[in-house]
């Protein structure tokens, strides 16, 4: 007798849980939409554009590593922003945001592993449990906000991908295309940008890769669709916009360090007792106080020391800055 | 080309008070913004990198006379110099007090330690401070009481507004191009008064009175 087989489906043709488990909102919004479509060519007339809704991720489930501080309005975290590749001024980010595709996008993990290989976008939205993280963010520059991430713990992932002995710093690339980053037109950093975490850093729990924030999917000017997040460095280590994580044997090059080593550190711990060259890291602005507030101290490992002080024991730094 | 005094008269008794409103434009723009709740996620930095940038620019326009003067042939143009110069003064005076009040509190130990430690910092306030003594001594009895001196005096703007610029070039982090281009700007006004921007007038001028004189 014969049996027939099944046919082998491929995981790309599979829809993604985190679709299927939206597939009644799915049906909801297209009906509803097409209700909107409607009105909404009578009622655009003479109104302001709005940037598209974007994607919800479903029930993100909440964590103990959250802050309880009030987060910043959405609208400031996605209108002040530096992500030089859309433009070098904070408010060029949100203009030039429609630039970027970020789906279709897959991720390719690879270096000192046992299982390089590469992961779809939505594999990684349906494969890892979506936490919301609320975080402090603090920027070199000595502003600060507090940030609704909806993401997963990057070691999760790097677990997958089985790192071998010789692994000992992830290296993580954003995207490489002019075309959709204009900014990588002019070499004002040298493209595309690169970071780097020790082994251990990259798999403490705080460190995530955020894919949402505010319960959608990440706008564009803030990384999308994969963005690296370490709330105890400053915020130019959270790489945006990622499509390659290796593990590498030897400290992997990163952008703001190769451009001026002396201002920027490979670590980039937030540290108030060392100054940037240029001004005092002591105090920062937190974004969202208003015109007549008053700064506010910046705290060791921006306030994660607890957590995270362990990982330096021994080291030197004001020499490891 | 001169025109008859009395229509001179009638350019700066309407030009004055128009330049005076145009130099006002800015402030009044930022006075809007702090109503209207209009100054962006990050208001001190904006109110303090707009009067900068205004500063520098009036410093700029200030500059600008002289050159346009001796191009132009326009003897007036040197009567709305020292308000030119006064506002940028203004400016100057708006953006050092918004750092003070608003970027830090007051906080004198913070003050002294940028003003003694960070170079971007040190070179603005000397920028500030060389402009104290020009505002002071920008009226008509000043002018008449340093004579000689005056001009020598007042030659100090040219290294303000180098300052100027390089305080503006040391706090951007990576990208120069804005800097570069206020830079770009005060090498071309500063250059106009080397011997040869002079042999540039001479030139304009002998133009038209050689075409006049073979006639």
């Amino acid at each position: 007798m014969l049996i027939k087989k099944p046919d082998r489906i491929d995981p790309s043709e599979m829809t993604p849980k985190s679709l299927w488990l939206r597939r009644r909102d799915f049906i909801k919004s297209a009906a509803a939409g097409a209700g909107l479509a409607a009105a909404g060519g009578l009622l655009s007339l003479g109104m302001p554009r709005r940037a598209a809704a974007l994607e919800k991720i479903p029930n993100p489930v909440p964590s103990g590593l959250s802050t309880k501080e009030p987060p910043t309005s959405l609208e400031d975290i996605t209108s002040y922003n530096n992500f030089y590749e859309l433009g070098t001024d904070k408010e060029d980010p949100k203009r030039n945001a429609g630039l970027l595709k970020p789906r279709p996008w897959s991720l390719v993990v690879d270096g000192e592993c046992e299982s390089p290989g590469e992961i779809g976008i939505e594999e990684v939205l349906g494969g890892f449990t979506q936490e919301e993280r609320i975080y402090r963010l603090r920027c070199v520059e000595a502003w600060a906000m507090v940030i609704p991430w909806v993401g997963f713990p990057l070691g999760d992932l790097l677990k997958r991908f089985k790192p071998n002995s010789n692994a000992k710093y992830v290296a993580f690339q954003t995207l490489d295309d002019p075309q959709q980053l204009p900014g990588q037109r002019r070499a004002v950093l040298d493209w595309p940008y690169r970071e780097g975490l020790r082994l251990d850093e990259a798999m403490h729990p705080l460190t995530i890769l955020a894919t949402g924030l505010y319960g959608e999917v990440l706008p564009n000017q803030n990384g999308a669709p994969l963005r690296l997040v370490v709330p105890w460095k400053y915020g130019f280590k959270s790489i945006k916009s990622i499509v390659r994580i290796s593990f590498v044997s030897n400290e992997p090059p990163t952008a703001w360090n190769q451009s001026q080593p002396d201002e920027y550190g490979f670590y980039a711990n937030v540290n108030p007792e060392v100054d940037h060259p240029r001004w005092s890291q002591k105090t920062h602005r937190m974004i969202g106080d208003g015109l007549f507030a008053r700064r506010r101290e910046t705290l060791m490992f921006n306030g994660y020391g607890d957590q995270v002080a362990g990982l330096y024991s021994g080291m030197d730094l004001r020499r490891f800055f | 080309m001169q025109l008859p005094r009395l229509t001179v008269e009638r350019v700066l008794r309407v030009g004055k008070p128009l330049v005076f409103l145009l130099c006002l434009v800015p402030v009044l723009v930022l006075v809007w913004q702090v109503m209207a709740n209009r100054l962006g996620p990050n208001p001190v930095e904006t109110v303090v990198h707009f009067t900068g940038i205004w500063t520098l620019r009036l410093l700029l326009v200030t500059l600008a006379v002289t050159p346009l003067r001796r191009l132009t042939g326009l003897g007036w143009l040197l009567r709305f110099r020292r308000m030119l110069g006064l506002f940028a003064f203004f400016y100057a005076v708006l953006h050092f007090t918004a750092y003070l009040v608003l970027d830090r509190a007051l906080m004198w130990q913070e003050i002294v330690r940028d003003l003694t430690e960070r170079p971007y910092i040190m070179v603005g306030f000397a920028a500030l401070v060389l402009l104290v003594p020009l505002a002071v001594t920008s009226t008509r009895g000043w002018v008449r009481r340093l004579g000689r001196r005056w001009q020598q005096l007042h030659r100090a703007v040219y290294l303000i507004a180098i300052l100027g610029v390089l305080h503006f070039l040391w706090l951007v982090k990576a990208d120069i191009r804005e800097p570069l281009i206020y830079g770009g700007v005060l090498a071309g006004l500063l250059a106009f008064r080397l011997p040869w921007g002079r042999w540039l007038q001479r030139v304009r001028d002998a133009g038209p009175s050689a075409a006049a004189q073979s006639r």
